[in-house]
């Protein structure tokens, strides 16, 4: 089976309080850009977090296909071949039940709307800030002590 | 040049970019990924930067050139330089895009090539001076000093 370009990275912990909470939790990143992946990627290591990247919908797909699994999923709308609405349907209809969040520079209510109803969780206008990692952090968290 | 004199000045000029609005605050969310185990962050997201722009933009001159144009292609590349352009924190980019896909809206040929040419230079000074910030870096690095971290109380 074609994996296609799904570079691996490898975990950079910083030894701190949050990452001793955070450094049990995956992410990945699905974006046809690799300025945005890279940025991304650092971003989240830097919370403690192990990152693997995807160039695109169908690549991030395949990854789950091959048994890999993610608490948290950044997902970019507009990629080639499958775009992040479609692989956000997919990953729902395989019954993945990972935290998916839409990062996107759409600015308009009606496209960020029919995003979020491709099975997002939450969705955040580029560009992906501090705060809004914060956030997801807070709620991945308080999901793990839920179960 | 001491290394404190080189300090002061890529301090001043940075500040220079932040009031003159070619950076905003995302920039300095770039700069603070930056440490000691991946010292070229910076320097590896911004060329990253300018490979993405340059061929965006040479995609929209393409695109502009058709007898037909397609202005939800036109669109879709100029969507996308946003979005790396405001990931960067290079605001004045971004904020031509945003009156670029205002006029891709109205399909205005006219409009867009002018938007065009104002993307274009807009790119070409941020890039300018992204390269002479990152120039400044490099000199303090080579003479053994450490980067001052920029402040935003100005």
């Amino acid at each position: 089976m074609m994996l296609g370009n799904c570079a691996t990275s490898s975990s950079l912990s910083t030894t701190s309080d949050e990452d001793i909470v955070n450094n049990n939790l995956t992410a990945l990143v699905v974006d046809d850009s690799p300025m945005i992946r890279k940025l991304h990627d650092m971003h989240l290591k830097k919370f403690g977090l192990k990152v693997q990247v995807a160039e695109n919908g169908k690549n991030a797909i395949d990854l789950f296909r091959c048994g890999a699994s993610f608490n948290l999923i950044l997902m970019d709308k507009e990629m080639p071949i499958m775009d992040g609405a479609e692989a956000t349907r997919e990953l729902r209809t395989m019954g993945v039940t990972s935290m998916i969040v839409g990062v996107t520079s759409l600015d308009s209510i009606f496209d960020r709307q029919a995003f979020m109803e491709a099975g997002l969780d939450h969705c955040f206008t580029k560009p992906l800030t501090t705060e809004n990692i914060n956030f997801l952090l807070q709620e991945l968290n308080k999901n793990n002590e839920e179960n | 040049m001491e290394v404190g004199q080189m300090q002061r000045r890529l301090v001043d000029y940075t500040k220079t970019l932040f009031m003159e609005g070619f950076l905003d605050a995302q920039f300095l969310q770039l700069q603070q990924l930056q440490d000691e185990s991946n010292p070229d962050f910076v320097v590896e997201v911004v060329s990253l930067f300018f490979d993405d722009s340059e061929k965006l933009l040479n995609d929209l001159s393409m695109a502009l050139d058709q007898p037909n144009v397609d202005f939800k292609k036109v669109d879709a590349h100029v969507h996308q330089l946003k979005g790396s352009s405001s990931s960067i924190g290079a605001q004045r980019v971004k904020n031509a895009c945003i009156a670029f896909r205002n006029f891709c809206e109205e399909q205005n040929i006219d409009a867009t090539l002018r938007c065009l040419q104002q993307v274009k230079h807009e790119y070409y000074l941020v890039k300018n001076k992204l390269e002479t910030l990152l120039r400044l870096e490099q000199q303090i690095v080579a003479a053994g000093g450490s980067i001052p971290a920029t402040e935003m109380g100005f």
